[in-house]
């Protein structure tokens, strides 16, 4: 056990990776692996968080990333509530930050943000006593679903550093691509992203990746394939020429794969495009640890809901952008 | 100053705390008449070193092994929202079914009673066992809980001030018991 890892955590928000040092990215994940023996016991209940409020507010639809915190919150015997903006007063022109002023006037704890826009999470941040966490904001940050990607990473391969992670697909429009890119390169990993140039933002390469475009490279060299949804509106904006041809030049199929190494893991975020990002056989092959990734993202929010409450008074801006 | 404690200084060297552990390794068999049916549990960290060493014992004894479990207490705490920041959780490590066990719960130093509080709820989540005993190297007194041991080390008169270090080879590379006063003199 080394002393790093036992750095104490401080921030009271979890807006993004960018904000985090490698030594707080792995109290987490340590958290975490301890926290996910809860969910094999009989009784899959610590009273860790007991009298706490966590409300999950949703202002862009989500099953498994709300499902998952739900069941992170509850596992650690908190109670939550969940607002969707179709059923809430936002629908009746009530701001983002009266909605939460009202709901703070009900004394709860932290809220589990998600929200279309990019910024969102951070804003509620400034203006809330409570701590905030970052369920997705736009195409800007999915910290957790990093995380969980992480997580699952180290459980298969002990470490991090030093491997090779290729990230295909839509880049450009992925919160999730840009929370792993600032975690696996924090860690250490060597990160490869590749798309269509339409697909990839200018200047990618700044975030210390490398960039390809050819689906084949990616997949020769790499320990990790990160598959990302490729969604049909992307069609009709006319970014790739159509589905079917994305699938031929960037979809994940038995014939890509006979020239991976045979220790590659592939992993996705949901949900999956069977026979688009990726073909059946890749999805449900021994090499996928999709479902694992699902299974570990309770651990890895208890560990950040955990951590975050915890965290000690007197800190409400930090990790916030004022 | 009128002190009706221990005076500080060592309380136990290695072979002291071998010949405790052996004789409570003697006691668990005797009071349980055998080992049937029987596990120990370890509160991390130090307990779960001296639960290992007294199946270790035990074995030694009834040429039986016992199973070891480990049991971290912190999502069990009282103090969650007092203790800043928040302390690290470690993992609680029980491979077997506690149903219809005899336990006994191991730890080092028995205090308040508020952590074999936590450990008791804990326990309580992954089944029932037969019963649950308490053995540990040093009760020091000042108990806030209804809560007493089966199975003592040492009985140590202290002021509720004063600190009771165990260093366990495994842990801290040295072994020894010490008590160390508020202020830090020795």
């Amino acid at each position: 056990m080394s002393a790093a890892i036992e750095t104490l955590w401080t921030r009271k928000h979890l807006l993004g990776l960018e904000d985090l040092s490698a030594d707080e990215i792995n109290t987490i994940l340590k958290t975490a692996a301890s926290l996910k023996e809860v969910s094999l016991r009989p009784i899959k209940k610590v009273p860790a968080l007991r009298g706490k409020t966590i409300v999950n507010l949703f202002f862009e639809p989500s099953t498994r990333t709300r499902t998952s915190f739900e069941l992170a919150a509850k596992r650690l015997s908190a109670d939550t509530i969940n607002i969707a903006s179709s059923s809430s007063s936002l629908t009746k022109g009530e701001t983002i930050i009266d909605t939460v002023n009202n709901l703070e006037a009900l004394k709860v704890d932290a809220f589990v943000v998600r929200h279309a826009s990019a910024g969102v999470p951070n804003l509620i941040a400034q203006h809330a006593r409570a701590s905030v966490i970052n369920a997705g904001d736009g195409a800007h940050e999915h910290p957790t679903q990093a995380l969980l990607d992480l997580f699952t990473i180290q459980e298969h391969r002990k470490k991090i550093a030093g491997l090779k992670v290729s990230i295909i697909g839509d880049i450009s429009h992925s919160r999730v691509a840009r929370s792993n890119i600032w975690g696996l390169t924090k860690l250490g990993a060597e990160v490869t992203v590749c798309a269509p140039p339409t697909l990839l933002p200018v200047e990618i390469e700044r975030m210390g990746v490398q960039v390809t475009h050819d689906a084949n490279e990616a997949v020769e060299n790499a320990d990790v394939l990160m598959l990302l949804r490729i969604q049909h509106e992307r069609q009709e904006t006319q970014l790739i020429p159509g589905i079917r041809e994305y699938r031929l030049r960037y979809g994940i199929d038995a014939q890509r794969l006979e020239k991976a190494k045979p220790d590659l893991l592939i992993m996705h975020p949901g949900p999956v495009n069977r026979g688009v990002e990726l073909d059946s056989f890749a999805a449900d092959g021994k090499s996928s640890v999709i479902l694992d990734q699902v299974t570990n993202g309770v651990a890895v929010r208890m560990a950040v809901l955990y951590l975050v409450i915890g965290a000690p008074e007197g800190t409400p801006l930090e990790g916030a952008v004022v | 100053m009128n002190r009706a404690a221990a005076k500080p200084g060592l309380l136990m060297d290695a072979q002291a705390i071998r010949r405790s552990l052996v004789r409570i390794a003697h006691e668990i068999i005797e009071r349980n008449k055998g080992v049937q049916d029987l596990a120990l549990i370890g509160i991390r960290t130090r307990g779960a070193v001296l639960a290992q060493r007294l199946a270790q014992e035990i074995a030694a004894i009834d040429q039986h092994e016992v199973e070891v479990g480990i049991l971290d207490i912190t999502l069990y705490r009282d103090d969650f929202s007092r203790v800043a920041p928040n302390p690290i959780v470690h993992e609680t490590d029980i491979k077997f079914d506690i149903t219809n066990k005899r336990l006994v719960l191991v730890d080092d130093v028995l205090f308040t009673g508020r952590t074999i509080r936590a450990a008791l709820n804990a326990l309580h989540d992954f089944g029932r066992s037969k019963c649950i005993q308490l053995a540990v190297l040093v009760d020091r007194g000042h108990r806030e809980l209804p809560i007493r041991a089966d199975f003592v080390g040492k009985n140590v008169p202290t002021q509720f001030s004063d600190r009771i270090r165990v260093q366990l080879e495994d842990t801290d590379e040295i072994e020894c018991v010490k008590l160390e006063l508020s202020g830090g003199a020795v």
